[in-house]
């Protein structure tokens, strides 16, 4: 049923000619790196589009591979060989890197089905508008806190209260956090169902009810780190 | 094997080594005086017959720095890959003598007697006697190398490292991390399993890796250190108060004259050492001006003092173990590198930080923490020439020690590649003009942890040039950036829209250009065509100077008495036509006359190991206690004020 998606047709190895299973970056038969495709994170590891995934396997298999790929490996191979095992093994290392961690392949995958995040790098990336609305009274007054510190630490002076206010305020959007993960796990299944069965009004409830749940965790996190930052400070 | 070798090489602060896979064992390559460690010292030897002056490496070079230290550098490890701004505080410590008016950003250059040169020169120096040393012992030449740079180095010191390696005319296959090549020495000969942390305490640097062994691979979970904490920072310190003291006590101020801070530095390097074995340590200091000074250190003392320098590795450790989402408890092994583990307080730090003790285990210390490095490089040497039966399951998973971000709006950081990412990794962003019509865009690329660009070190910043003219925010220019193997970072770009390769024009904040490495490797090839007959002569020179001085000191000898006049009389006579040749430039002649000192004097060697065998290893004793201090893994550094010339 999974296989039956993939039509396109099965590539011959460069170097001797035997069929390469699809997105596997090296030939089977005889062990050559085959030239980087446009090969996405599950491909290279021949993994279905799903969530639940048994990270110890993914290991092996990691493993497995950069014995074939790793640039050591091809260190007197061609020019080309080395450049295409350089290449490679770096998607190897992305995919293995991004599949790992739940948070991180759940991310990914949203991408793959056209969700935008926002770009949430870089410190300040609290905007107002983008407060969660059950949140909003807590946020206000964390602020005035966060600020009210701030000022404190410009004047060399110090709150006590206010530090131990702060500590907890931190604990618990960690602790918001935390049962965020799991509701974004409880999701997974939900997710890889749909996948199976190839229902697209499911995968959609699923991919919106997932992507709800990161961007508010994504808030809480630049929240906690605002906090913590600011408690760092003194 | 008609298969060219490939060697592994540690090139070190204080000490460098060559070595390679013998069998299924890695073994070093002894240099022509027999050792193993080549001091990483270079100096200009004096110009003649109006040809270009020698560069000597090594122990050649170790006495051009006590007699003329002007002409001679040490620790240029400390200077690679970093700009003038970096190393104000270097040069409080180390008279390296820079070349006047360098601008914020320019590459570095020193002076050497009237010439001038980058680091990564100074460098291809050493690297090319560790290649003639193992070229020699193979008997045939020596092209393709492994060399080991710290865990912890940035993007311009690796690339620094790697020009070096090219300019001495070496293809280097692979850098290695020193930590890493430690535990592949560690966990060759034994199938280990595991995790296990190395902990590398050198004499510059310093670096944590935590790595996880399974079935032959190699994997780095997180890396740290201090690419400027070594013991060198020791020895500055115990330099530092022994001044101290001699200003109080004398009035007199040491601080400038080099040739008393070199007696101190030895003097202060031999008690460190007496002291992680023995419980006191005396020093007796003869002074210029006359008199000496004396002092006890005891180890306790010592300690006390080393405390802060010391303590500064524990952050690093507790990063790497946070970073690996480990606890102590998890640590299997911990394995010992770097000549300052021998230090007794260090290895009770390893224990307390890693929890030794409790869990009845001790720090790894079996493996010659000054050779391991090497021995580790010849194995990655070994896997990478193709493997043997030894390493055909090994293999290194390396990560890349700090993150790699983008300027973006404001001076904040994106990053991009999060430190301790396995590589090769990469990543990739989209960019777009901001101006309309715009066929330029610039890239700022940084390495750091830090949120702000300031706060960062700059790698390079990178112009995309050729873009189509077309409106702003229309055009879309997909760069990669990918880190290799070796850590360093590699940018290509394409413009979506067109298709076209964007073309990457770089501009590295402190390297060289591809251009300025080509020119440095021709000239120092014309050094080498000059420099063979006067680095014979040098070698040549020191080899009578060697065999003159032990004549001076014969008639002490009881075995002397022993002789017949006829044979002290032709001893004299061939020692004093050696003198005569010793300053000429006749390499046949002096060569000629070494060869007939050596022969007259033989038998007086006979006699004296026969006739007064105690005091004839005594003298041994004392002459490698010296050695070994000038050696050591800890050997360092006079303070003197740097030159600005």
């Amino acid at each position: 049923m999974q296989t039956a998606e993939r039509v396109s047709a099965p590539a011959k190895c460069w170097s001797c000619g035997q069929e390469v299973t699809n997105g596997q970056p090296f030939c089977s038969s005889c062990g050559r790196v085959q030239p980087p495709r446009q090969a996405g994170y599950f491909d290279i590891f021949d993994l279905p589009q799903k969530l639940n995934l048994d990270v110890q396997a993914l290991e092996k298999q990691f493993y497995r591979y950069s014995r074939k790929l790793h640039p050591d490996v091809h260190a007197r191979a061609s020019q080309q060989e080395q450049e295409w095992s350089l290449s490679q093994a770096s998607l190897l290392n992305d995919a293995y890197r991004t599949l790992k961690n739940p948070l991180e392949r759940t991310k990914y995958l949203l991408k793959l089905e056209g969700v935008q995040f926002e770009d949430e790098r870089g410190p300040g990336n609290t905007n107002p508008s983008k407060v969660p609305a059950d949140l909003l009274e807590e946020v206000f007054e964390l602020n005035m806190q966060l600020e009210e510190m701030r000022q404190n630490q410009k004047a060399g002076e110090d709150d006590p209260q206010l530090r131990r206010d702060l500590e907890a305020a931190k604990d618990q959007f960690a602790a918001q956090l935390n049962l965020l993960d799991e509701q974004v796990r409880s999701l997974w299944s939900a997710w890889d169902a749909a996948w199976e069965q190839n229902d697209e009004a499911k995968k959609t409830a699923a991919k919106e009810a997932m992507t709800a749940l990161l961007q508010r965790r994504s808030y809480l996190q630049n929240l906690v780190r605002d906090v913590s930052e600011t408690l760092k400070e003194s | 094997m008609a298969e060219e070798r490939v060697v592994g090489i540690d090139l070190g602060t204080t000490n460098s080594l060559v070595a390679f896979m013998q069998g299924d064992k890695p073994v070093v390559i002894p240099g022509e005086d027999g050792l193993n460690l080549v001091p990483s010292v270079v100096a200009l030897g004096a110009a003649r017959d109006g040809g270009r002056p020698a560069m000597l490496v090594g122990n050649d070079a170790r006495h051009t720095l006590l007699e003329a230290p002007e002409r001679a550098i040490y620790s240029v490890k400390r200077l690679m890959g970093r700009g003038v701004e970096d190393v104000a505080e270097e040069l409080k410590f180390f008279p390296f003598r820079l070349v006047h008016d360098l601008q914020p950003g320019e590459v570095f250059r020193v002076r050497l007697g009237d010439s001038e040169f980058t680091p990564p020169e100074i460098s291809a120096y050493i690297l090319r006697q560790l290649k003639r040393n193992a070229e020699r012992y193979f008997g045939a030449p020596v092209t393709q190398a492994v060399i080991t740079v710290p865990a912890y180095f940035n993007d311009a010191q690796r690339q620094a490292t790697k020009d070096a390696g090219r300019m001495a005319g070496l293809d280097v296959l692979r850098l290695v991390n020193e930590p890493t090549a430690a535990a592949l020495a560690y966990g060759l000969d034994r199938n280990k399993e595991g995790i296990i942390a190395v902990y590398d305490f050198g004499g510059g640097t310093f670096d944590i890796s935590i790595l996880k062994l399974h079935e032959g691979i190699f994997e780095v979970i997180s890396t740290n250190g201090d690419t400027h904490l070594g013991g060198d920072d020791i020895d500055n310190l115990l330099i530092a108060i022994a001044l101290h003291d001699i200003a109080g006590e004398t009035g007199i101020d040491l601080h400038h004259n080099a040739e008393a801070i070199q007696a101190i530095r030895k003097a202060v390097i031999e008690a460190k050492i007496v002291l992680s074995s023995e419980s006191v340590a005396r020093m007796d200091i003869k002074l210029p001006q006359g008199g000496s000074y004396q002092r006890e250190l005891t180890r306790e003392q010592l300690e006390e003092l080393i405390q802060p320098v010391i303590h500064r590795t524990l952050a690093p450790c507790r990063d790497a173990l946070r970073d690996a989402h480990l606890v102590p408890d998890q640590i299997d092994e911990v394995v010992l590198v770097g000549g300052s583990t021998r230090i007794p307080a260090v290895q009770r730090l390893v224990s307390d930080v890693f929890e030794l003790p409790r869990r009845g285990k001790q720090p790894r210390t079996e493996l010659n923490p000054d050779e391991v490095v090497a021995l580790g490089a010849a194995v990655q040497a070994n896997i990478l020439g193709g493997g043997s039966k030894a390493t055909e399951d090994m293999l290194l998973l390396d990560v890349t020690p700090l993150s790699l971000g983008i300027e973006a709006l404001g001076g904040v950081v994106a990053k991009i590649i999060q430190r301790n990412s396995t590589i090769p990794a990469s990543a990739s962003e989209s960019f777009t003009t901001g101006v309309d019509g715009q066929t330029n865009v610039a890239i700022h690329v940084l390495q750091g942890e830090r949120e702000m660009a300031k706060d960062c070190r700059s790698l390079a910043r990178f112009d995309l040039k050729g873009i189509p003219p077309m409106t702003a925010g229309l055009p879309r220019i997909e760069v990669k950036f990918l880190i290799d193997a070796n850590g360093i970072l590699q940018v290509s770009a394409l413009e979506q829209r067109s298709g076209k390769q964007a073309e990457v024009a770089v501009k590295p904040a402190y390297g060289l250009t591809d251009e300025q490495v080509e020119s440095m490797i021709l000239e120092s090839f014309d050094y080498a065509e000059q420099d063979i007959h006067l680095r014979q002569l040098v070698e040549a020179r020191n080899e009578a100077a060697t065999i003159l001085s032990a004549v001076e000191k014969a008639p002490s000898s009881p075995a002397w008495e022993l002789l017949d006049p006829p044979e002290r009389a032709e001893i004299a006579l061939l020692s004093e036509k050696l003198r005569v040749l010793k300053d000429g430039d006749d390499l046949q002649a002096l060569r000629a006359g070494t060869e007939a000192l050596d022969k007259a004097t033989h038998r007086f060697a006979e006699l004296m190991m026969d006739a007064a065998v105690s005091s004839a290893i005594r003298g041994q004793t004392m002459q490698s206690a010296d050695d070994r201090l000038g050696q050591g893994p800890t050997a360092s550094h006079p303070i003197a004020r740097a030159e600005f010339q």
